[in-house]
């Protein structure tokens, strides 16, 4: 029953994200070829217009819009006239979705080990050290650090590519300047979560019928300070997205994130629309994901509406 | 009550008057709320560090482009790409601007568009959260408000917000107010569902059963009653969606939607040395960057030790 009034829900924002976007868009003063009105003919002018909707009344282009999203059709680029929302799309999501995983892990697991080490080593100089490494790397942006990353790494030591993309050298820098943000917020909070969970019952339970330090630490004290750090997943996973828009940018990779950001300055409507709504979809139906399979994870949370 | 001693000991022991009694001293005069937790966040030597620093940045906003004799938009093309010196402390950009006084004008205009927006988050959140919270539970309309604020703040959580202030940045023309009116719109969602969760919480307290016995109207309670007790929790997430404001400004900036050049930020900034950071010009990144990051860390420093502070389960 939760289920399916959170799938309810999900739809009902999916619908509102898409209504909302197609409002602003067409909020805008003019259209896309405002511009070229002084050097196309007026008769070009018109079938261009024609070409993509843009003739008809909004609640026509509205639901036209609508008809083509639900077959997947997200509708045709302006800049390029070749090529579609759907092919940039697919021709974008490798490298980002490469990227993105890439840093997700390195911050999951780097994140997970220090949170976890620092609260072991709670107050002492181990502690400190992961605390600071995470308080400079919530400070650090990573449109700062990545410039910083290349300079260094890769100019002056020449130990991985400048930019671009290619081999799987290619995407190391970017997804190191893409994780460390979500790894130090992952660290600090897996070590509050650990922190707490040493100080149950269960855990002097378990060292007191004689287990290992480390049997301890991980069947009992992990798995059980993980859950919180499991619900946010959905937050970094967002962090995540719209950090691929500066690194893409700042090491010229041609993915999603980049396309996006273009499309902004070539004010390609079809593109913004379709890439937010791509993203949009991407992130609700990973929090709805997340969301489920944390109340299956722990049985304490009632898979009900009243959760929370 | 009958003494378990002997007789012919009684005369060891003697009455204590109740001047001399222990229990009855106060140790210590009596402290306010405030005092005891603005010590303890004192104590706390990263907060105070955070604090300070935060102080140093916003002192040298105010009087850091006063400290040397170039405006921040003069431009010198005898003077271009130098490195910091005695004359230019932190050098000079291609077009011969000082960037000591340019990153002291970025940072007004930065830490501008971090506090207006993180005071206009405020307002909103508190009293949209507010609202919400305390209509819960109070019959049909009353769940109905609460439901439905709740569905708006829940989709707009689940979108990313650097998204949605991306679009409206599209259409509309990029500048200071539009930058912080771009923040606030989504900015107020974190407040306002903690809020809530707050007055859900306090609102089942007796006080609040006594406050309306007495006669308190809805407005009494919400602002008397209510809101003063989440205070603390108010100012802990203020502290920390004011950097948050700033980095989504200065990441805005450096995609080139924020604040246009020739006016600075720190996000313009960086993204206008983004090319020539290879060719050894590293102050035109640094200086800008650190800043950024100095400001992110001070409040971060400070929102920690203020939430340790404010913890009310925590001993003062």
């Amino acid at each position: 029953m939760y289920i399916v009034k959170r799938l309810f829900l999900m739809l009902l924002t999916l619908w509102i994200i898409v209504t909302l976007t197609f409002i602003i868009m067409h909020a805008i003063p003019g259209d896309p070829f405002s511009n070229d009105s002084k050097t196309i003919p007026p008769a070009v002018l018109e079938n261009m217009r024609a070409r993509y909707n843009l003739d008809k009344p909004y609640a026509v282009q509205y639901a036209l819009y609508l008809k083509n999203l639900l077959m997947l059709d997200l509708g045709p680029s302006i800049q390029s006239k070749t090529t579609d929302v759907n092919t940039l799309i697919a021709r974008g999501f490798g490298p980002s979705a490469i990227l993105g995983i890439q840093s997700l892990v390195i911050a999951l697991v780097a994140g997970i080990s220090l949170g976890t080490v620092a609260a072991l080593r709670h107050n002492r100089p181990l502690d400190y050290i992961s605390m600071f490494i995470a308080i400079l790397g919530v400070s650090i942006p990573s449109f700062i650090l990545a410039p910083l990353l290349i300079k260094y790494l890769a100019v002056k030591w020449h130990l991985l590519p400048v930019a671009s993309w290619g081999t799987w050298k290619h995407t190391l820098l970017p997804s190191i300047a893409l994780a460390v943000s979500p790894l130090a917020v992952i660290a600090r909070f897996m070590r509050t979560s650990m922190l707490e969970v040493l100080h149950q019952d269960y855990i002097r339970m378990a060292k007191a019928k004689g287990l290992s330090g480390r049997a301890v630490t991980i069947r009992h004290g992990l798995r059980n300070a993980l859950i919180p750090v499991v619900s946010f997943i959905g937050p970094l996973f967002a962090s995540v997205i719209t950090g691929t828009f500066v690194v893409e940018k700042i090491f010229a990779i041609p993915g999603i994130g980049k396309y996006f950001v273009d499309s902004i300055f070539n004010r390609d409507y079809p593109v913004i629309l379709g890439t937010t709504i791509f993203y949009s979809v991407i992130l609700v139906v990973t929090l709805f994901l997340i969301d489920i399979s944390y109340r299956l994870v722990d049985p304490r949370i009632k898979l009900s509406s009243k959760g929370e | 009550m009958k003494t378990a001693f002997p007789p012919e000991q009684k005369h060891l022991f003697q009455p204590v008057s109740r001047e001399e009694m222990p229990a009855a001293a106060i140790g210590r005069p009596s402290e306010s709320y405030w005092r005891i937790r603005l010590h303890k966040l004192f104590k706390n030597k990263l907060a105070v560090l955070g604090l300070a620093l935060l102080l140093i940045i916003l002192g040298l906003a105010a009087a850091g482009p006063h400290l040397v004799p170039y405006a921040p938009s003069d431009q010198s093309l005898l003077k271009t790409n130098l490195p910091p010196s005695a004359e230019h402390w932190f050098g000079t950009d291609d077009l011969g601007r000082d960037v000591w006084a340019r990153t002291w004008a970025g940072a007004r205009i930065s830490l501008l568009i971090g506090f207006s927006a993180a005071a206009i988050d405020l307002v909103l959140g508190v009293l949209i959260g507010s609202v919400a919270g305390y209509c819960a539970g109070r019959g049909r309309t009353g769940d109905r408000i609460d439901s439905a604020l709740m569905r708006l703040i829940e989709v707009l959580y689940s979108i990313p917000y650097l998204l949605v202030i991306i679009l409206l940045l599209v259409v509309m023309k990029p500048g200071l107010l539009t930058m912080i009116v771009a923040l606030s719109i989504t900015g107020w969602v974190g407040m306002a569902r903690i809020v809530r969760g707050q007055i859900l919480q306090l609102k089942q307290n007796e006080y609040v059963t006594a406050a309306r016995s007495l006669g308190a109207d809805h407005r009494r309670i919400v602002f008397k009653h209510l809101l003063p007790n989440a205070t603390a929790i108010i100012i802990v997430n203020l502290t920390f969606s004011i950097p948050a404001a700033i980095f989504a400004e200065s990441f805005l900036s450096f995609l080139g939607l924020g604040i246009q050049s020739p006016s600075a930020s720190w996000g313009t900034m960086a993204n206008d040395s983004l090319g020539v950071i290879l060719s050894g010009q590293w102050w035109r990144l640094f200086f800008p960057g650190l800043m950024i990051s100095l400001t992110m860390l001070s409040f971060n420093t400070l929102g920690d030790g203020l939430q340790d502070a404010l913890d009310p389960h925590s001993k003062a």
